[in-house]
């Protein structure tokens, strides 16, 4: 898998990616590092203890990471759930946080499998 | 575009996602040093010790604990913005926030997602216009020192034809303009509302020279009249601040001059008094402008120690002692408590101005100093690299040693740990206001945390340094530890405590062995009991701090102890001896003090309330009875303080005579316990066998022997 087909995967936009951080090898680069990013493991802990704000600075934090990686599908799922949990209190809706969880997998699969297909 | 020189500037990355800091590390690494910060307190913590090393800060806003806007709030309390510029991230790009963050002094605003090319001009684009700007900031001083230079001696002139018509010294307005310059620098320190610069400083202190400049326009006779004014004379004499400030404000050009609108507001109210009872306008409190108030401080003060045409000069503890208890008028209560701090510091500093020669000379030091700060830009550039190595070696020395190493800074008030300190406590590397931490305060307990403080500022910049032992609760566990730590003291006058830099080291396994150690040391292994030499220190401070109670020294040894050890052996006698200590420890009250004196002799030393001799009667007959096979008996000389006084000598010595009587058989083959009287001193000094004395009274003659 290429790197811009592992974008299509995950619902990203590769060339706005590519026209900011300008090389191929960076995004590369800090789409792997992802996989290590801790926020996602906080946001779920987060919202599992019913600690609203940590579980928004979880969910910021995701966004301004996806949103630096254009990472479209999971930034929107993730700015909404944010927005929902800024005011302080549990989301409206499990919807949002379930979206959150299903686009995450596909990212992560998507990565994975891109990760996979890497010369050794 | 300027090229990076030999020292590369510096880039402080303030954001929580690890991601976010790598993609903005990344961008920017070829060009600049990265340091990297995960929150608020981290940011802080390194700006402190960084200083202005930094070029540029990148800072994120929403961070747990302090975010972005409380970084950005902290660092325009201390005036760092001043120095840093500070790019703000976010993909909050609401309006709202952004003018929040250019509120509180952000330069610009950058929102996500990053674009590299524009990430890296605008980082490069504010790093050059703040080095500019500072380089600005430096030239116009100079050109605005030279200046001030040329206009003081102008002032000079001017105020100093005022005081010529006034009859006045000359010095008074050197020593008017050299209070006001330490009084503003004291309430700079005093309180945060007030930052002078030292340009405002200056700025007053010069004006402060003008303050009687409407003199000029008094008649003579009034102005040197050596008796008291009349009301009308007064009146006239009061239109000096009026015509002063007139004069000022009519000037035909520089109106607009700070220095023009200070002097009018120190000459038109340099006689306002804080309770509104001044003139001319009757203002109260902080409507009159700070300005005013400090001159007018240091007007009266100087007023008070100079001769004058209707009064001798007043010595300086006079002076302060008549302007603190409101003889010469009501002042700031905040300006009096600068006045009072400063007492010292103002007499040795006008004492040192008289002399002239010496103060031109000093202020051609001031001078060099300013010009070298100014100019030299390469030996701040060695500095900093020296600093940076200093820092390394300290770091690494730090991480080195066990300790936990802490940095105290009142400004900003907060607590720095060692890397491995933070770890071993569990705290994180930086605590803000430690005193009212409830970490801190779990950990050490508020006496210590402010026996601790109280003792740091007890010291002086000779002597700063402190060794208190103390238990902290670490990971925990109370354990004992030894801080050792030096106070930090300002090198301006009156010196100020700034802090205070220190270790703690865990001495609790120390500690516990000497502990333990000293107690073997005072008991006897076999027993348990205490030794007699502990024993007599124990007594001894009874005595002394009861003079006058009742005591009772009781010795004792085991009858037929020898041929029980003969009989048995002597592991038996052993156990015999660890029997009777049992029995001793429960026979007695709380406050008696029991000991193995050596072999099979005892004491025991009470206080007591009369009668006594139930009190013996019942110990004793609670330590005979059957051990084993063997009959425990004993024999017991009892000594009272009330007969031979409380020196322990005297009290073992009689106490032992008591004994020696049974021992001789001068009490009858029954006598067990005898009390020492008047008959066995006579016995003692004799050291010769007396007939049977007739002290029957205190003692029991036979008894249940077992």
């Amino acid at each position: 898998m290429t790197l811009e087909e592992c974008y299509t995967a995950l619902g990203g936009d590769y060339q706005d990616v590519l026209g900011r951080l300008r090389s191929e090898k960076l995004v590369s680069k800090f789409l792997l590092k992802f996989l290590d990013d801790g926020s996602y493991d906080l946001l779920v802990t987060s919202m599992d203890k019913g600690d609203w704000s940590e579980a928004f600075r979880a969910a910021h934090t995701i966004k301004g990471v996806c949103q630096n990686l254009s990472f479209t599908r999971l930034f929107t799922s993730a700015s909404q759930l944010c927005e929902a949990l800024r005011p302080g209190g549990p989301p409206q809706s499990p919807d949002l946080f379930t979206q959150v969880k299903t686009d995450y997998e596909a990212t992560l699969s998507a990565i994975r499998t891109y990760q996979a297909g890497l010369p050794a | 575009m300027e090229k990076p020189e030999t020292i590369r500037s510096k880039i402080l990355i303030v954001d929580d996602s690890e991601m976010n800091r790598a993609i903005l590390a990344n961008m920017l690494e070829d060009e600049y040093d990265i340091v990297e910060a995960e929150n608020g307190l981290e940011a802080v913590s390194i700006i402190q010790a960084q200083g202005s090393e930094l070029s540029l800060l990148l800072l994120d806003i929403v961070m747990p604990g302090l975010d972005g806007f409380g970084v950005l709030a902290e660092m325009s309390r201390n005036h760092w913005l001043e120095d840093i510029p500070v790019i703000m991230i976010s993909s909050e790009s609401g309006a709202e926030q952004v003018e929040r963050a250019y509120g509180l002094g952000a330069t610009d605003f950058i929102t996500r997602p990053f674009d590299a090319l524009i990430v890296h001009k605008r980082v490069v684009n504010t790093i050059l216009l703040y080095a500019k700007q500072k380089r600005l900031v430096e030239l116009v001083a100079d050109q605005m020192y030279k200046s001030e230079q040329q206009s003081n001696l102008m002032i000079d002139i001017l105020s100093h034809i005022v005081e010529f018509r006034n009859g006045e010294s000359g010095l008074h307005v050197r020593h008017v303009h050299t209070l006001t310059a330490l009084l503003l620098d004291q309430l700079n320190h005093k309180d945060e509302r007030y930052h002078f610069s030292q340009l405002d400083i200056s700025t007053i202190s010069t004006a402060s020279a003008l303050h009687d400049i409407g003199k000029i326009a008094i008649p003579e006779e009034i102005l040197n009249k050596p008796s008291k004014l009349t009301d009308e004379e007064f009146e006239i004499m009061k239109t000096h601040t009026t015509i002063g400030a007139d004069m000022l404000e009519n000037l035909p050009i520089h109106r607009d001059k700070p220095l023009v609108k200070v002097s009018y507001e120190i000459c038109r109210w340099h006689h306002e008094r804080y309770d509104g009872k001044g003139y001319p306008d009757g203002l109260t409190g902080d409507e009159i402008p700070i300005s005013a108030q400090v001159v007018s401080l240091a007007d009266v003060y100087d007023a008070l120690t100079s001769k004058r045409v209707y009064k001798g000069p007043y010595g300086h503890q006079k002076a302060v002692e008549m302007i603190l208890n409101g003889e010469c008028g009501v002042f700031n209560p905040m300006l009096l408590e600068c006045l009072t701090e400063l007492s010292d510091a103002i007499r040795e500093r006008l004492d040192r101005e008289d002399n002239s020669i010496l103060d031109s000379r000093q202020n051609l030091v001031g001078l060099t100093e300013e010009m070298l700060q100014h100019e030299d830009v390469t030996v701040s550039k060695r500095t900093l690299q020296l600093l940076e190595h200093e820092r390394i070696k300290h770091d690494f020395f730090a991480a080195l040693t066990d300790e936990i190493q802490f940095e105290f800074t009142m400004n900003p008030l907060q607590v720095t740990l060692s890397p491995f300190g933070a770890k071993r406590m569990g705290f994180p590397e930086v605590i803000k206001d430690p005193l009212h931490d409830a970490q801190t305060l779990a950990m050490s307990g508020p006496e210590t945390a402010y026996a601790l403080s109280d003792l740091l500022r007890s010291t002086s910049p000779g002597q700063p340094t402190i060794t208190y032992d103390c238990l902290l609760n670490v990971g925990g566990e109370e354990r004992w530890h030894r801080i050792v730590a030096r106070a930090t003291w300002s090198t301006d006058e009156p010196p100020r405590y700034m802090g205070a830099i220190g270790k703690a080291t865990d001495i609790h396994d120390t500690r516990v062995r000497l502990d333990d150690l000293e107690r073997q040391a005072a008991s006897d292994s076999l027993t348990g009991l205490l030794n007699h030499t502990s024993a007599k220190k124990q007594i001894e401070i009874r005595l002394n701090e009861r003079p006058h109670g009742k005591f009772a020294l009781v010795i004792f040894d085991l009858d037929l102890f020898k041929s029980a050890n003969d009989t048995y052996g002597h592991l038996f006698g052993d156990e015999l001896l660890k029997h009777l200590a049992d029995k001793l420890r429960k026979s007695i009250r709380g406050g008696d003090i029991v000991a193995r004196v050596g072999g099979d002799e005892f004491l025991i030393f009470m206080e007591y309330k009369d009668p006594l001799e139930p009190i013996i009667r019942r110990v004793y007959h609670f330590l005979c009875g059957p051990f084993g096979d063997f009959n425990i008996s004993l024999s017991m000389g009892v000594a009272q303080t009330d007969l031979v006084g409380t020196a322990y000598s005297d009290l073992f010595r009689a106490a032992d005579r008591a004994l020696y009587t049974i021992k001789r058989g001068q009490r009858g083959k029954g006598a067990k316990y005898v009390f020492y009287d008047e008959s066995m001193r006579k016995d003692e000094a004799a050291s010769a066998i007396s007939p049977i004395d007739n002290g029957e009274k205190n003692e029991a003659e036979g008894g249940e022997t077992p």
